[in-house]
């Protein structure tokens, strides 16, 4: 029987990352994987929908050539099946790079699926989970099933979309993710049910790419966890690019014909109405995979779904960790790679603190983009802060100006008191990529001088991340 | 110029105290002598008078302000004259600048100014410390040490929740190593918030944060557990002659103006008058240790615990083995009282050679208290209760009541400490002998 020092259920970003740093610290460490190595994230989910949007993005510029001075001749078209290959060819690109990753690091990867019999004991056995087709092939070189024995048993199993009752998913009518990324025909029209970063990601994406778009939010915004001004700019945005979006609505079901569908949604006064598309995408969030692992017998304490950790990966039975997804949210593939890494750390001794959870950035590919950290501007009042905001709009940016790119806006949101950097909200072109200049402020525990006192080269769009500290001082330069 | 109004130090140690209310508001005219502000330290309100007379230009530490460190600046006083307006728009508590000379290049500074600038608060900037930039301005505004902080960041930086624990008088959580063994042997700290509020169900409680009485309580007798060897002594100890005793003065007590008598004895009386002069003949117990030397007190100086909403005060009767009963009774009555109502003075509950803590009254038979440094010595008295007896080989009925001394063995040894505990019972058994 083969023994280990560690082994982690799940190949995501959260467990082979953890797999990865535990062999770098010495452990013999092995991964059970039943379906994909790379996870929702590789395979499903943040790595095929940015080739998605890369495709929607070019699309979009050809379309708008003039814009730029050019001509294109002729008709600018796609085929979609050819757009869903290359997102595809990514992914597998990357799944193979796990692969290697993982075999470099000498960490055995066992194929199947995994129930955990006792502390220290993990039985793999056929993956009882209907796989999602197209499959990557498996890497070769796994182990098979049988019983394996490990001083630390670490769970990374992720999460799943959650299904509405009388919503459920069917592949056809109504999508999850897992449909939305390999439409065999490009639909005409598509109600996306939830606005949050993956329900938006898709109303975007099918929108650039000429569909008629619905967006339903029971909440009164979209991007429900995002700054309320910067929800209504992205809704002004997508409003103008001709996504339909309804607030405060809540689809009360769905009647199915053969090739379309028709949703009844009430808005917040009870009033209801019909609309008819090709399919519905459920975006409706994720619910932790605690099923099948033994966690009941075990004791392993859960809550809403997910399990109970001491936020360094221990869950109340010794020797039985968790991280990622499957530890609750904020359900997003940085954190659980950073979670498995304090928690393999925590486990060989090394000094660790959990993870602050206001310092974990999110991001949303939709166009504009939105990128934050930290507070909302809402959330800092409710906790009793005196707040200096500063905003600072692409208009007053030469490089989003040269871009072609002046809708957008970068707020930061301080303690008035302490000069300490609470939030900061961002939409507008390429933000996903400049909020982690905050991130690192905050990590760093910057104060609203050292940001002001930081050198931000020229000409770019992080210009604006300065402007809008000083904005926040009322020192803005270019407004 | 204007006139700086400072953080006054109500007590030689006070290093910091909390600036509660404002009196005054900005654009008042002030007199000598008119009250500005209370001031909250560990223990007691106090009131900051006006020295100076004008008009309050500006406050600088809002009310409700913690830890203001002494000397501070808290507002300005425009002197006649002055125009108020500007003042308002001074930098208010520029650290370290120096005195503005430059502004009136016309008058030398005096040698009065020089000396004010040399005698402020030295104040430790933090720049060389290895902090976090908002490690270091929360540092600043609080006015604590940063040098003080052990930092638990990456490479032991000062951050902010090093800077936060430290105000809030507790050691941040180091990040959690599985077993490093420190060179030195520390005291244990107790568990962080964040682990203790995981074991209740969220909602189950109410938080209430903690106000300076219960943090310096916390503080005191958490250092004097882990930094004082306790030793404890306990003996029975006959009420009957006292009660007789005290019961024939209080009838006798002289009646004053108002028709009452002028003084009414407590039991707790007698005890703070036994243990007086206990300490005066067993003089090697009325002592403080210190590390170099041991201090010989030459009088008895009895602290009292008083019970007080949200915690405990313990003031002081100086002095107790020169006072009469009544005048101890008298001033306990008066210390008591104000204690209640938080009005003591610092050097009214500061210091003591002893103290007595009485929870009698609670039906409480017997308990240890806790030494209250610079105390050597500290007195549990339980209730005074009828209990059998035997005397001469006879079972007989006794009030009878049950006390303990905890002792500082570094201090008072245990030889030492029944030495004065059998002192202390002779008097109370024979309370006569405390005439001589």
């Amino acid at each position: 029987m083969a023994q280990y020092d560690v082994l982690i259920i799940g190949g995501g970003p959260g467990g082979y990352v953890t797999a990865i740093r535990a062999s770098q610290l010495g452990f013999k460490t092995a991964l059970v994987e039943r379906e994909h190595l790379g996870g929702i994230c590789l395979n499903w989910g943040c790595i095929p929908t940015k080739a998605l949007l890369r495709s929607a993005e070019i699309f979009h510029y050809a379309t708008h050539a003039s814009n730029y001075g050019l001509k294109l001749e002729g008709k600018m078209s796609f085929n979609i099946a050819d757009v869903i290959k290359r997102s595809r060819g990514v992914s597998g690109q990357l799944n193979g790079g796990v692969g290697f990753l993982l075999k470099k690091n000498k960490v055995d990867v066992i194929w199947g699926e995994a129930k955990i019999t006792k502390a220290g004991e993990v039985i793999v056995g056929k993956s009882t989970k209907p796989a999602v087709e197209p499959q990557h092939p498996v890497p070769k070189g796994v182990l098979g099933e049988g019983t394996y024995q490990a001083k630390h048993i670490i769970i990374a199993t992720g999460a799943r979309p959650r299904a509405l009752p009388g919503i459920e998913p069917d592949r056809k009518l109504i999508w999850t993710y897992f449909e939305a990324m390999v439409p065999d025909v490009m639909p005409k029209s598509l109600i996306v049910m939830g606005s949050g970063a993956i329900g938006i990601e898709f109303a975007s994406f099918y929108r650039t790419m000429g569909a008629e778009v619905t967006v339903v939010e029971v909440m009164p915004q979209i991007l429900p966890v995002e700054d309320a001004e910067i929800a209504a700019h992205a809704r002004k945005c997508f409003e103008k690019q001709g996504i339909k979006i309804l607030t405060g609505a809540k689809v009360m079901g769905v009647s199915k014909s053969v090739n379309s569908m028709t949703a009844t949604i009430q808005d917040e006064k009870g009033a209801t109405q019909s609309i008819t598309a090709d399919s519905l995408i459920s975006a409706v969030g994720v619910v932790g995979n605690i099923e099948g692992l033994g966690l009941e017998a075990l004791g392993v304490k859960t809550d809403r779904g997910c399990i109970v950790t001491d936020g360094l990966g221990k869950t109340n039975v010794a020797g039985i960790y968790a991280i990622g997804d499957v530890a609750g949210p904020p359900m997003l593939a940085h954190k659980a790679e950073h979670e498995g890494v304090i928690c393999i750390e925590g486990i060989k001794g090394l000094p660790v603190h959990a993870i602050d959870k206001q310092k974990i950035p999110g991001c949303t590919y939709c166009h504009p983009q939105v990128a934050s950290v930290g507070l909302t501007e809402a959330k800092a009042k409710e906790a009793g802060y005196t707040l200096k905001i500063g905003r600072f709009p692409f208009m007053g940016n030469g490089k989003a100006i040269a871009l072609g790119e002046p809708d957008g806006l970068v707020k930061t949101i301080f303690d008035a008191k302490t000069g300490k950097l609470l939030g900061a909200h961002m939409i507008g072109a390429e933000v996903t990529e400049l909020i982690q200049g905050y991130v690192v402020a905050m990590g760093l525990e910057t104060t609203e001088e050292e940001l002001m006192h930081t050198v931000f080269p020229h000409p770019t769009l992080s210009e604006m991340m300065h402007e809008s500290v000083l904005d926040a001082y009322g020192r803005a330069i270019h407004v | 110029m204007p006139i700086k109004v400072l953080m006054p130090a109500l007590s030689p140690t006070m290093e910091k105290g909390n600036l509660a209310k404002w009196l005054k508001k900005e654009g008042d005219k002030i007199k000598s002598g008119d009250i500005l502000a209370e001031i909250e330290t560990d223990k007691a309100m106090m009131e900051v008078e006006a020295v100076d007379e004008g008009v309050l230009a500006k406050i600088l530490v809002a009310a409700g302000s913690q830890d203001v460190p002494v000397n501070t600046e808290i507002a300005l006083i425009a002197a006649k004259g002055e125009n108020v307006s500007n003042i308002s728009s001074a930098p208010a508590n520029a650290p370290s600048a120096p005195a503005p000379v430059a502004a009136a290049p016309q008058t030398a500074p005096t040698a009065a100014q020089a000396a004010k600038t040399v005698a402020a608060p030295v104040q430790s900037h933090g720049a060389k410390s290895f902090a976090s930039p908002l490690a270091k301005r929360i540092a600043k505004e609080t006015g604590i040490d940063l040098s003080k902080i052990a930092g638990s960041g990456p490479h032991s930086r000062v951050i902010e929740r090093d800077v936060k624990a430290a105000l809030a008088g507790v050691s941040a959580p180091r990040a959690i190593t599985a077993a490093a063994p420190s060179a030195a042997p520390q005291l244990a700290t107790g568990m962080a918030d964040a682990v203790v509020k995981q074991l209740f169900e969220a909602g189950s409680y109410e938080e209430v944060p903690h106000d300076s009485m219960r943090k310096t309580i916390a503080r005191r007798l958490l250092e004097s557990k882990q930094t004082v060897p306790h030793f404890y002594v306990t003996a029975d100890i006959e009420l009957d002659a006292l009660l007789k005793a005290r019961e024939e003065i209080n009838a006798n007590a002289p009646k004053g103006a108002d028709g009452k008598p002028v003084y009414k004895l407590s039991v707790n009386d007698f005890i703070i008058k036994a243990l007086a002069i206990a300490l005066i003949r067993v003089p090697e117990a009325n002592v403080t240790w210190t590390e170099n030397a041991m201090l010989k007190h030459k009088h008895a100086d009895v602290g009292v615990a008083v019970s007080i909403p949200g915690g405990l005060i313990t003031p002081v009767i100086r002095k107790a083995d020169l006072k009469s009963l009544s005048v101890i009774s008298n001033e306990m009555k008066d210390l008591a009282a104000r204690a209640r109502n938080r009005k003591l003075k610092p050097e009214e509950y500061q210091g003591g050679t002893t103290a007595v803590s009485n929870l009698g009254m609670f039906g409480v038979k017997q308990f240890a208290a806790i030494v209250n440094p610079p105390h050597a010595t500290i007195l549990a008295v339980g209730a005074g209760e009828q209990r059998p007896v035997v005397k001469n080989g006879q079972l007989t009925v006794a009030t009878v009541m049950t006390v303990t001394f905890s002792t500082d063995h570094r201090a008072v040894d245990g030889a030492l400490g029944a030495e004065l505990l059998a002192s202390l019972k002779g008097l109370i058994e024979n309370p006569v002998s405390m005439l001589v």
